[in-house]
């Protein structure tokens, strides 16, 4: 919904919040995933609920909330409480903030003491972390300390131990240092959010005495989103790419009618110099794993020599597709889409006109359209939407644009072959095909909440999920990872399963089969398969059942399991399908071109 | 303002914070008149008339006001 989309009004969305909700769930077509989400509070979190719930349905995420009673956090967090308990929450967000710190250190304190002060307070929080993990296995969200509004010690009071703004900052890093090394752990970090809003104006003591709000009620949805931008990520919800036009987006000017040589880039005046960082901001996402590609209303050949001009930061290698034509952008989107093989609703599209940006908005269904206004606001709007939120850094994540170019280049050699299964031979195709490892645990969890299209029975797991489900010995666990003569793809398929002791023998039920689409029609899924089958059988396991739920986008997968050989089992009313595979009968591999392990 | 000109506002704040729009309040209205009208609630409304007439209560002002009319007096007392 647009007016969810930043730069919101915050003031709007806090009045108009009953009637928002409304229209969010009066939207048709829309494929949510339920998230229980426990909010632990050092503070009143009552609107930080409700505005949470609007970022995050505009996301696709249905929530469900427990709240904990007025500043109980703690207790809720070290000991638990029936409730809770029942809930089972998929992520703890822990609101607290500098009205939790219990003790400051007074200048009367000798170094020692404010160290020993330093590591109780820090201890009391990283209790409450691994308690949670303990008892919930879940995701946790913790905010870190924003800036007191005062400042005792003057500019001291950064610097001195004693000052308040030294001691947050330390927590910080000691918060900062902890998410380090613990992947379901994440900060969100309003220490930043705050001073971008203005401490000041944050702190708001009135809202703290009134209503024991620690910040402004008119900062809610700024902290709201922030926080709904770390949540959509954790669940696949990211967007993957770039679509940028270029006059006057990449560059000042018209490149067909001023001449690559008189269009605004480089450093030579303040213009070019601010076009040039921006070109340095989008091509930083690169490594991130963010794809690049162009479409601009250009002759090819212009918007090439825009691109070469020597001072160019962005030239035609860092796009993974250019279309520089006169057709309807919308058009090109789509087109990129089905090259790159991912979803049109996964590009940001960024461009200076309004009329392009509406047509694009209209046409595309699930587009991230930002109002970028000016050049020089272009950078913060876009930082400030979190389009890409980076949670965990895989080394997937770096690696993508290769990958992706990859697969341009087997797409291109593909034409070059009479027969599939001769080309199919020539990629030299190797897999790894494993029981999930500890390596490959935050790409898994990605993979079943990103995963729409290959995916049987759409099942999303957390991180933590995934660890459980890994140590578990009543379940079998895969994962596969493909290389080719091109590059390695990473981890593109995923499934697991358990077992279960029937009076007709033992029976292996597949809870989750996915697979990457970039990685269709290799025959990787068969290699799956094979492994799949040969570790049931290596177990005892007689029969196999595979089951498929339909959804508004994995309808490619339908027949998946009878191609595997399985026989229909039963099919309810709403075409949900089970089906079962007789492992005292012989089976074929469909495997014809995959070496494996 | 006119005493007529704040209320005209202030029944757009109501029926758009309680999201109702029959809603029509007057000098006697009070919370138990208003459905949903409880005190987190109050903070929303608060914050929502502060922004539309462009003014800011101080602490004193919201917590002690017995009925709409209490709250018009004070909207015009800031707008002076």
């Amino acid at each position: 919904m647009q007016e969810l989309k930043y730069p919101y009004d915050p003031d709007y969305i806090l009045r108009k919040k009953k009637a928002i909700k409304r229209q969010l769930l009066e939207r048709e077509g829309v494929n949510y995933i339920t998230k229980k989400i426990a909010i632990l509070g050092g503070s009143t979190t009552n609107d930080i609920k409700l505005i949470l719930e609007l970022f995050l349905l505009d996301y696709g995420i249905k929530p469900e909330f427990f709240e904990s009673e007025y500043n109980k956090y703690y207790e809720d967090a070290l000991f638990g409480n029936e409730e809770l308990d029942e809930f089972k929450p998929d992520i703890c967000f822990i609101h607290t903030t500098s009205r939790n710190i219990l003790t400051y250190p007074d200048v009367n304190m000798s170094k020692a003491q404010v160290d020993a002060l330093a590591r109780d307070t820090y201890q009391r929080f990283e209790g409450c972390w691994t308690a949670l993990f303990k008892r919930y296995s879940c995701t946790i969200i913790q905010n870190n300390f924003e800036m007191p509004y005062f400042r005792l010690l003057g500019n001291s009071d950064c610097s001195d131990i004693h000052g308040r703004l030294n001691f947050i900052n330390r927590l910080n890093g000691m918060f900062a240092s902890f998410a380090e090394s613990n992947e379901s752990f994440f900060i969100n970090d309003i220490n930043y959010i705050s001073a971008e809003y203005g401490i000041k104006k944050w702190a708001d003591p009135s809202d703290w005495y009134r209503y024991k709000y620690a910040l402004s009620v008119s900062a809610i949805p700024d902290l709201a989103f922030n926080l709904a931008r770390i949540i959509k990520a954790i669940y696949g919800r990211n967007k993957k790419a770039f679509a940028l036009d270029m006059d006057n987006t990449l560059w000042g000017g018209i490149v067909g009618d001023d001449g690559p040589e008189n269009i605004k880039i480089g450093h030579e005046d303040a213009e070019s110099e601010l076009y040039t960082e921006f070109q340095q901001y989008i091509k930083a996402h690169k490594d991130l794993g963010i794809l690049l590609t162009v479409a601009s209303k250009n002759d090819e050949e212009n918007a090439l020599a825009g691109l070469a001009r020597p001072d160019s930061t962005l030239t035609k290698e860092d796009f993974l597709v250019i279309k520089a034509n006169w057709d309807n952008k919308d058009r090109n989107i789509m087109q990129t889409a089905k090259e790159l093989n991912i979803g049109a609703d996964s590009f940001v599209f960024v461009d200076d006109n309004p009329a392009e940006r509406a047509l694009v908005l209209n046409q595309i269904p699930g587009i991230s359209v930002p109002e970028v206004g000016e050049p020089e606001s272009y950078i913060g709007i876009l930082d400030r939407s979190g389009f890409f939120e980076v949670t965990n850094l895989s080394g997937d994540d770096l690696k993508r644009g290769e990958m992706y170019k990859a697969n341009i280049e087997r797409a291109k050699s593909s034409m070059s072959f009479d027969n599939y299964d001769d080309y199919l031979r020539s990629l030299e195709m190797h897999a790894e095909i494993k029981p999930f490892s500890p390596m490959y645990m935050s790409r898994i969890a990605e993979l079943t909440n990103k995963s729409n299209q290959f995916n049987l029975t759409t099942r999303r797991c957390s991180q933590a999920e995934i660890e459980s489900i890994a140590e578990d010995p009543k379940f079998i666990t895969r994962y596969g990872k493909l290389e080719d003569k091109f590059g390695d793809n990473g981890v593109v398929a995923v499934t697991f399963g358990h077992e279960e002791d029937s009076p007709e023998g033992r029976i292996f039920h597949i809870d989750l089969w996915l697979m990457s689409c970039r990685v269709l029609k290799r025959g990787m899924e068969c290699a799956m398969m094979d492994e799949i089958i040969a570790e049931c059988k290596k177990r005892g396991i007689s029969k196999i059942k595979g089951y498929y739920y339909p959804t508004a986008k994995n309808k490619m997968v339908k027949d998946f399991y009878k191609q595997q050989g399985f026989e229909l089992l039963r099919e309810d009313g709403r075409e949900n399908t089970e089906w079962g595979l007789d492992l005292e009968k012989p089976c074929e591999s469909g495997n014809i071109a995959i070496t494996v392990n | 303002m006119t005493r007529e000109e704040v209320y005209g506002k202030l029944n757009e704040v109501f029926q758009d914070v309680f999201d109702d729009e029959d809603i029509e309040v007057n000098d006697g209205t009070t919370s138990a008149d208003v459905d949903g009208w409880d005190s987190l609630e109050h903070i929303n409304l608060i914050v929502a008339v502060e922004r539309t007439f462009g003014i800011k209560f101080t602490m004193g002002e919201t917590t002690g006001l017995k009925n709409v009319g209490e709250m018009v007096d004070k909207i015009i007392a800031h707008l002076g």
